[in-house]
């Protein structure tokens, strides 16, 4: 079955179709990870892009149950050189191929990958449609001309239910964009007792929930389509301490007064050197992400950059100059990625724990008494 | 951090001679890290023995030590030199223990030198097995169960404990010498014995197999800020049980899922992280293919040869990288030289897939035991890189030149289905081909993978590739389509063109190669080339290496300058080694320095060739007619240079120039005239020179009577041959049909040389010539008389017994044939002296093995030089003048190498046939100094006391009998079997006889068991098979470690140098009355 891949600029690629059929459209993007494509379809932060492997083999060791970084994909069309059908791997249950037919994915393979990551390096990520159909190429101009790429894809992939995994150690509230199970995982793995709350929870909600903590999660698109979230983090700054991830990273630095903006294509793929300023180490990280803190707009914040990229130096990580407050840029969770910073959540606990010490709680029965008087005094008037 | 300020010189310590195990990688490190700290203003000091190599090239470093790589010297050198540092990790595990060696011996402490890179204890918990095994057990990390063994009865003992097949791994020792998988407690004793006596340290580790889990590879690097990176993972096609230098690999992992991927990758850099390294470090991982268990097998703290594998395979240069680790810099501030732009603090990710398969000598070592075990075998390797696993692979087979070029073994058919199942669950070098035999006979894959238990995803590849073969045999007419996609999985249009035949027929369309090319290139079905730029396009590279695939974006960027292409020399193997790429180097750097874009197509991952800063352009790819075809068509290039790549680049000198593509240097027509044998001998009776009566056969009947008439001994070969191979000398008409029988293919097409053997001395030249002028840098004597091939033999520098008269014949022939040829480049002559005259035995029109070391003695820039002469310069202009080189004072001596531990079965003795490794240079004032030095880099224990062990055959005892007086007399006890030990007593000497093998214990071999003779001399009888006595005693010395020479002038020539050398006590003369 032949599929064709047609980019913004005209450029026509054509290949073989696998998984789904139909026409897609959404923005190009590619990943240069070698391993991990089930963790790339799966996270949600890919809503609506149509997503290019640089590693020309895929599929090679099937589908498993565990390695799905969210319930279901949400990307708009998959791209890779050649999709294999015949997986090899203790844990394989399905192939590749299944997966994308079941959830309605557009694969394509057979086509010049290489020379699509050089357009797409050189021009920027850019709009592209999708088909397996024989449509006109104006046709496909026509319609992709008339896709507008998502602007609401946090609401898509951002549970609409609270739920929590409950766990004896510190309860964090995480404000789910569009979460990778990754987080949920670090956290669980740590004894946490995590809420997870929708995108669009407000600041007396999760104060309701008497968080420890609160993790803002990895999400998809531009952090600028969702300023609810930014005020609700803002709300919230110094009230408890607060962890962001890649967009909860740009949320809570718009939220603390800085500007992000659109990287030409993104970082995609899990060899990024992150520096870290205070001790000049240097970390591979696992990253995924369209947007980034400006870095001009930091000055006159309360911000401090605590990590950059060694490579384009862009901003990796911020901290609060005065709040218990953190973020980085990329994906401490890993997966599909490597392991090297998951201490950052460790140190989110610890400063949780330090936050306990220097703020210390009055006894419980004390805040009750209060809480009581105050209830009987007001239903005495 | 920037670098150690402390720092100012540096010595550098290289891998010596290329061994089995240790190859051309190690020059490849070496020179890029000499490379890298000249960049930061030190002062680089070298050591190292082989001449061979680019390293040890006086510009690579400040000063140059070609000597032996031994405590004595390397101490000498620190002391004369008092570097600040000591860099031993780039110089494989000659390096490392060298390192260890000084440091033990209090020498590093004492003369104020700093170890770089890796301390001492990571070296020691790294390699001694149990310490490495303690360090394991504090990680966490799992390793197999296993015992350190000082004694065969604690092996025995813990085997039965934990059960068979347990894997026998000697301590310090290289490429798993002396290792290997034991079944039964019989092989257990037998491989613990002679594990125990190569380990320097007597300890070996008795390990549980493991054998048949996925074998994963990790190429580390650490800085001393504990920022740490995986270069590349590379996976094993072969199971674990076979030696990862011989296993075929794949790079990246294909069959890890991310989760699998992270959980080594972590282990890994827990790992480097304990040993403290600076640098680089390879740690290899069984994995259970059924589970997330898996285990470590084996921690090199060093760059080693995945190391140079792993460089070319991601375009990241780990040798330069790790040197500048050493001297204090962190990988977050080393630019990455690939984009230029970027850091080297970031994991490399690939955007192809890389193919390495080992190069085996077992195309000259008929006799060896090609199963493949725990102990490497292989002499080199090839690499290929392609955007899909067939591919890959498919460029990969037809880069090692063992005739096929695709998944297709000679002979495959005809193996009965029982054997192929034998051979299929015991790997030998050609299982890879054999699997595709099992497809071919529609065997199911499950069955093959029971058998191999390699993976599933590999055996379907293979099995898609055989399919393919179908579906191109049966189109009844080859579509676009199927071209396409034949050409995509890596198909050559030959394979095409053969597969169109067995399926249509001879006279159908497209069954010829050209035919195939021709519809082809109509259909515009034409490589495109990627660049390997180690981000997979995400950034901008500069790097100007390519290799080619059938896709649609072409990344190559043309340039208006000329261009010239120079063809490398392949995988290094017996015959050709790493002294081809060395000229093939000093080739591009000429054409370079000249003005022009020098373009570089070669496979060989370990060179220096293929590092992608040698050259303007290199294209990683077969040596094949199409894959260079169609580089030339992409570069269109003003010529082609052949005569430095050896063999394989001259074999291609043909059909290049028949597609019209030109030949720069000597034509085609000379390099025919000199290679035909019958318009060679028209040549030399046209200029009058003399050369062995000799004559060529196609036919066994032909060929004895040819023998008889000639007069026995006579040397026999076939025609067009490269390192003397399947070259015997016979005595006897029953020999002569026993080696038509075994070694030759005989008919028209592949025609038998026969030569009157003649017994004299073997001088050899190597020659520049521009078409005018010829330079003779030097003549070079051997110490092995004629029969003994000259890449086997020690070569003297000037020479030490040469008349006046000789040199002078030889020098004015090599000025004729040169000019007769009308040389342009470089030429090789092999002389023999018989009575007083000289005369020719061969003609190389191309840079031959020698032109590294003479280069180096003489200071005479041969491969530069004949470049220049190639591009038109002329000889008389660069200030040279026709005929010899004003000779050196120093004497110098070239002595081979050999691997013989490493290849059962294979005879030592030295015969026409080729079978060193590599090389050693030793240099000094004087004959016997310089031998001395040569024999030791060789590795070759020169004890001054002790004994010898001789037994010779009948018609040498005259000749051994005065030489080993010369022994006796310097007080060395003679031992010697029957014949030899009357012949000794008869001329007076005292000999204690020993037993033959027949006779009963203890008789010879357990004498050289048991370590009580220090020399065996023993020459041929008659005869080659392993049962012979001659064969077992020779085997027995090489397996012991126990010297053994089979020649008798190595003996003599080692008597002359042990006379010198010693300070002889004579008593006084008695006065007379």
């Amino acid at each position: 079955m032949q599929a064709r891949l047609l980019l913004e600029d005209g450029t026509l690629f054509t290949g073989l179709g696998f998984g789904a059929e139909g026409v897609s459209t959404g923005e190009v993007v590619f990943n240069t990870g070698i391993t991990g494509y089930q963790e790339v379809l799966s996270d949600p932060s890919y809503c609506g892009q149509i997503v290019t492997m640089t590693f020309p083999l895929i599929g090679n060791y099937g589908i498993n149950r565990d390695d799905f970084e969210s319930i279901r994909p949400y990307i708009h069309g998959f791209v890779v050189r050649r999709h294999e059908p015949v997986p090899s791997n203790w844990r394989a249950q399905y192939t590749l191929d299944r997966l994308l037919k079941e959830y309605g994915i557009i694969g394509i393979s057979d086509i010049d990958t290489r020379m699509l990551t050089r357009i797409l390096r050189r021009h920027g990520t850019m709009k592209g449609i999708l088909t397996t159909g024989s449509e006109r190429v104006e046709e496909l101009r026509e319609r992709l001309d008339a896709s507008p790429l998502l602007r609401d894809q946090v609401a898509r992939t951002s549970t609409k239910q609270v739920f929590s995994s409950p766990g004896r150690g510190e309860r964090i509230v995480l404000i789910d964009y569009g979460a990778k199970s990754g987080i949920l995982r670090e956290l669980t793995q740590r004894g946490c007792d995590v809420v997870v709350v929708p995108h669009n929870v407000t600041a007396d909600e999760i104060r309701r929930l008497h968080p420890d903590g609160i993790q803002l999660s990895n999400g998809p698109g531009d952090p600028k389509d969702v300023p609810h979230a930014v005020e609700t983090v803002r709300q919230l700054l110094g009230e408890y301490p607060i962890f962001g991830i890649c967009l909860g990273h740009q949320i809570f630095a718009l939220a603390c007064g800085a500007d992000t903006e659109k990287l030409k294509f993104g970082h995609r793929g899990g060899n990024h050197p992150v520096k870290e300023l205070a001790t000049g180490r240097c970390y591979i990280t696992s990253q995924n992400h369209g947007y980034t803190v400006k870095e001009d707009s930091i000055q006159g914040t309360e911000l401090t950059v605590t990590h950059i990229n060694n490579n384009d130096k862009t901003i990796e990580g911020l901290k609060h100059n005065r709040y218990p407050a953190f973020s980085v840029q990329y994906h401490p969770e890993a997966a599909p990625g490597p392991f090297d910073s998951s201490y950052l959540f460790d140190q989110f606990l610890e400063m949780i724990r330090d936050h306990k010490r220097n703020n210390p709680e009055r006894p419980r029965q004390a805040q009750l008494a209060e809480t009581l008087r105050g209830e009987l005094q007001y239903a005495q008037k | 951090m920037p670098k150690n300020k402390d720092l100012k010189k540096i010595l550098v310590i290289g891998s010596g001679p290329i061994v089995i195990g240790q190859a051309a990688e190690f020059d490849y490190a070496g020179t890029q890290a000499c490379q890298a700290l000249k960049e930061e203003g030190l002062e680089v000091v070298l050591i190292n023995s082989n001449p061979a190599t680019i390293m040890t090239d006086t510009n690579m470093a400040d000063k140059v030590y070609i000597e032996p790589i031994n405590l004595e010297f390397v101490s000498q050198i620190i002391r004369q030199e008092r570097p600040d540092g000591l860099l031993p990790t780039l110089g494989g595990q000659t390096g490392l223990n060298m390192a260890v060696e000084l440091a033990r011996a209090g020498i590093l402490e004492q003369e104020g030198v700093k170890l770089l890179g890796t301390q001492l204890s990571a070296i020691e918990r790294a390699e001694d097995r149990d310490q490495f095994r303690e360090l394991m057990r504090e990680l966490g990390q799992p390793v197999p169960e296993s015992a350190i063994v000082t004694s065969v009865q604690e092996a025995v003992d813990f085997a039965n404990e934990i059960g068979y097949p347990v894997i026998v791994r000697p301590a310090y020792t290289l490429g798993g010498t002396g290792g290997g998988i034991a079944q039964t407690e019989e092989e257990l004793r037998e491989t613990v014995e002679s594990g125990i006596r190569y380990s320097p340290i007597g300890q070996c580790l008795i390990e549980k197999s493991i054998a048949g889990m996925k074998e994963i590879e990790y190429e580390v690097m650490r800085d001393a800020n504990d920022n740490c990176i995986v270069v590349c993972n590379m996976e094993n096609f072969d199971p674990v049980g076979v030696h990862t230098g011989d296993s075929i690999v794949v790079a990246p992992s294909q069959t890890l899922s991310d989760r699998e991927y992270q959980m080594l990758r972590s282990a890994s850099l827990k790992i480097i992280r304990a040993l403290n390294i600076e640098g680089g470090c390879n740690v290899q991982f069984a994995l259970d293919p059924h589970s997330y268990q898996y285990y470590v097998i084996e921690v090199n703290p060093r760059v080693s040869r995945s190391s140079a594998l792993a460089s070319k395979a991601t375009g990241y240069p780990i040798a330069k990288m790790a040197a500048k680790i050493a001297i204090g810099y962190t990988l977050d501030e080393i630019v990455n030289p690939v984009t230029g732009q970027t850091y080297a603090c970031f994991e490399p990710t690939l955007d192809y897939i890389v193919s390495k398969i080992p190069r085996w000598p077992f195309d000259k070592f008929v006799s060896a035991n090609r199963k493949l075990g725990t102990q490497m075998k292989a002499t080199g390797e090839v690499m290929a890189i392609g955007r899909t696993f067939e591919e890959s692979i498919h460029k990969a087979v037809r880069s090692l030149e063992i005739g096929t070029h695709r998944l297709l073994l000679k002979g495959a058919d005809e193996i009965e289905d029982q054997t192929l199942r034998t051979r299929l669950s015991k790997p030998d070098d050609e299982r890879l081909f054999l699997v595709a035999e099992a497809f071919r006979r529609g065997w199911p894959l499950q069955e093959i993978q029971d058998l191999t238990r390699i993976d599933w995803w590999f055996l379907d590849k293979i099995e898609r590739i055989v399919k393919f073969e179908d579906v191109i045999r049966r189109e009844p007419g080859l579509t676009f389509e199927t071209l396409r996609q034949a050409k995509r999985l890596g198909f050559t249009d030959r394979a095409i063109a053969e597969l169109r035949r067995e399926g249509q027929g001879a006279g159908a369309a497209h069954t010829t190669e050209a035919d195939v090319r021709e519809y082809r290139l109509q259909q515009g079905l034409k490589p495109v080339y990627k660049m390997v730029d180690t981000c997979a396009a995400e950034f901008e590279a500069s790097t100007p290496y390519y290799y080619s695939t059938y896709e649609t974006e072409n990344e190559v960027l043309p340039s208006d300058k000329e261009k010239i292409v120079v063809l490398g020399s392949g995988p290094i193997r017996i015959g050709q080694g790493i002294e081809f790429d060395y000229s093939t180097v000093h080739a591009v750097w000429a054409i370079r320095n000249a003005g022009y874009e020098a373009v570089i197509i070669n496979n060989n991952p370990e060179t220096v060739s293929t590092d992608f800063n040698t050259s303007d352009r290199l294209y990683f790819e077969p040596l094949f007619f199409e894959d260079v075809m169609n580089v030339i068509e992409q570069e269109k290039p003003i010529g082609v240079i052949v005569q430095f790549g050896g063999q394989t680049a001259i074999n291609l000198a043909g059909p290049l120039a028949r597609a019209g593509v030109r030949i720069l240097g000597t034509s085609l027509d000379s390099i025919d005239e000199a290679e035909d044998r019958k318009r060679f001998e028209a040549l030399l009776r046209r200029l009058n020179i003399a050369q062995p009566k000799g004559t060529t056969v196609t036919s066994v009947d032909e060929a004895v009577g040819a023998a008889r008439e000639l007069g026995y001994p006579v040397l026999v070969r076939p025609s067009y041959v490269l390192g003397g191979r399947a070259m015997e000398i016979v005595y006897s008409d029953e020999e002569l049909l026993a080696y038509m029988k075994e070694a030759v293919k005989i008919n028209p097409e592949h025609p038998v040389l026969i030569d009157r053997y003649m017994l004299g001395k073997e001088i050899e030249i190597d020659a520049i010539c521009d078409g005018e002028t010829v330079l003779i840098p030097g003549i070079m004597e051997h110490i092995e008389r004629a029969g003994v091939h000259s890449g086997d033999s020690i070569a003297v520098y000037p020479p030490q017994s040469l008349s006046e008269d000789i040199k002078k014949q030889a020098v004015d022939i090599t000025i004729r044939i040169a000019k007769e040829l009308k040389t342009v480049g470089l030429v090789n002559i092999q002389f023999v002296v018989w009575n007083d005259k000289v005369y020719v035995i061969e003609v190389n029109p191309r840079s031959s093995r020698t032109v590294p070391f003479l280069s180096k003695v003489t200071n005479v820039p041969m491969a530069n030089l004949a470049t220049r002469a190639i591009l038109g310069e002329k000889l008389a202009d660069l200030g040279y003048r026709e005929g010899l080189w004003p000779e050196d004072e120093h004497v110098s001596v070239k002595v081979p190498v050999f691997s013989f531990a490493k290849l059962r079965r294979v005879d030592p003795t030295l015969t026409p046939e080729m079978k060193s490794t590599g090389e050693v240079m030793g240099r000094d004032r004087q004959f016997a100094k310089a031998l001395y030095k040569g024999l030791l880099g060789a590795n070759m224990k020169i004890p001054s006391s002790g004994s010898i062990i001789a037994t010779v055959a009948d018609k040498d005892k005259a000749e051994a009998v005065e030489i080993l007086r010369g022994f006796y007399n310097l007080g060395y006890k003679l031992l010697a079997t029957g014949g030899t030990a009357e012949a000794l007593e008869k001329a007076g000497m005292r000999v204690t006889r020993v037993n033959k093998l027949s006779e009963a214990s203890p008789n010879i071999v357990d004498l050289i068991r048991s370590g009580q003779a220090q020399f065996v001399v023993n020459t041929l009888t008659k005869g080659k098979t392993p049962e012979r006595d001659g064969f077992r005693i020779r085997r027995e010395a090489v397996e012991n470690g126990v010297v053994c020479l089979t020649s008798l002038d190595t003996v003599r020539a080692l008597l002359t140098m042990l006379e010198s050398l010693r300070f002889s006590s004579e008593p006084m003369p008695v006065l007379q009355p």
